[in-house]
């Protein structure tokens, strides 16, 4: 994946207290971190990782990083857009909100991760490739990657992501407000389909790449 | 939950606030659109009258965020601190592996600038996005 821009946030991540209102609110809150101090090492070896790959610009290392980290960043977005979301809309508010609590908090640091790993290491590749020249064949291929990543990264960073950390604070209080918790958590529905579209588009975009 | 919580809570849910979260997406994708038209014109030299007009439209939609948020009275001005100064950190890791990135692969002179604009308009932009968006459903001290 060739992308460009960052987009810190499941894109069609969990949409798990959408029908939460103050009747069936979320009941009382219990001890969690919203960001995991614990995952924090594992977030820094692997920047470190990248920074070094990027450093020798050695093929392999690059590729490493943006394939992995693609392919995760594409797989975790999807996965929790259309199975895990769904499944846990069906689920009981309380099950909604603990399943939560624990998921939320991880994908806090890990998407925004995976996301600086892909683009980072993406646009090395491409570079490395000679597909940010204007002569090559792949070139507009490129483009069009930067494009889906652009759109993406607008409705991550700037729907989902501040959804995502309000409710976590939310959920943090003696009594959440339900109500609230519902309303925030309504955008993870609203833009999963659009989302969704964008991974599918990386998806033929980066394979097309890939075997050109 | 007692009638009071419930109407504090649906108080800080309709509370009137300026938009101060649109702004700043609206300034974020303006940087966004400019990076994706620098970057596909690298490593050749980008034609940068669009891209600079870009950044300066998105770095006065910015001071105008800032200048709103900050004759806000009635605020949880500890939430809004305690997330930018975390996310403003995370953020500034990110900005700065793409600009080691650019800087590696050679840019240099007034693209270098502008590029790094764009990352600092960006890098500023999300904090506060984030914060904002966590401080205004906290309750007013």
């Amino acid at each position: 994946m060739t992308d460009v821009v960052s987009t810190p946030v499941p894109a069609g991540a969990a949409v798990p207290l959408a029908h939460a209102g103050p009747a069936g609110g979320p009941g009382p809150a219990q001890p969690f971190q919203i960001v995991p101090l614990a995952g924090l090492p594992i977030v820094g070896a692997a920047l470190v990782g990248l920074v070094v790959a990027i450093a020798f610009n050695k093929l392999w290392g690059i590729d490493f990083f943006h394939v992995v980290s693609g392919g995760l960043w594409t797989g975790i977005d999807l996965f929790l857009g259309f199975i895990i979301g769904p499944i846990m809309g069906r689920m009981s508010i309380p099950a909604r909100v603990e399943f939560s609590k624990r998921l939320m908090p991880k994908m806090l640091l890990l998407m925004p991760t995976l996301v600086i790993c892909t683009l980072a290491a993406g646009w090395q590749l491409a570079r490395h490739e000679g597909n940010l020249l204007m002569s090559s064949p792949n070139h507009g291929w490129v483009i069009a990657s930067m494009v889906v990543v652009g759109v993406m990264a607008i409705v991550a960073i700037g729907l989902l992501e501040p959804a995502n950390l309000a409710v976590l604070f939310e959920l943090k209080k003696p009594v959440p407000n339900g109500a609230l918790i519902g309303k925030l958590m309504k955008r993870f529905i609203y833009t999963a389909g659009v989302t969704g579209a964008m991974q599918v588009a990386t998806l033929i975009i980066m394979t097309r790449l890939a075997s050109s | 939950m007692s009638g009071a919580q419930t109407a504090a809570g649906a108080d800080l849910v309709n509370r009137k606030l300026p938009p101060v979260a649109e702004i700043a997406v609206l300034s974020m994708a303006l940087v966004i659109v400019g990076g994706i038209f620098m970057a596909a014109h690298l490593p050749a030299h980008p034609p940068l009258g669009f891209a600079e007009v870009l950044l300066v439209i998105a770095a006065v939609v910015l001071v105008t965020n800032v200048v709103l948020l900050a004759r806000l009275r009635d605020f949880a001005w500890a939430s809004f601190f305690l997330v930018v100064k975390w996310s403003l950190l995370a953020y500034l890791v990110i900005a700065g592996i793409l600009e080691y990135i650019f800087v590696l692969d050679g840019t240099r002179g007034q693209i270098l600038v502008v590029l790094t604009c764009m990352l600092a308009v960006f890098a500023v932009n999300v904090p506060m996005l984030l914060a904002f968006s966590v401080a205004r459903y906290q309750p007013v001290p």
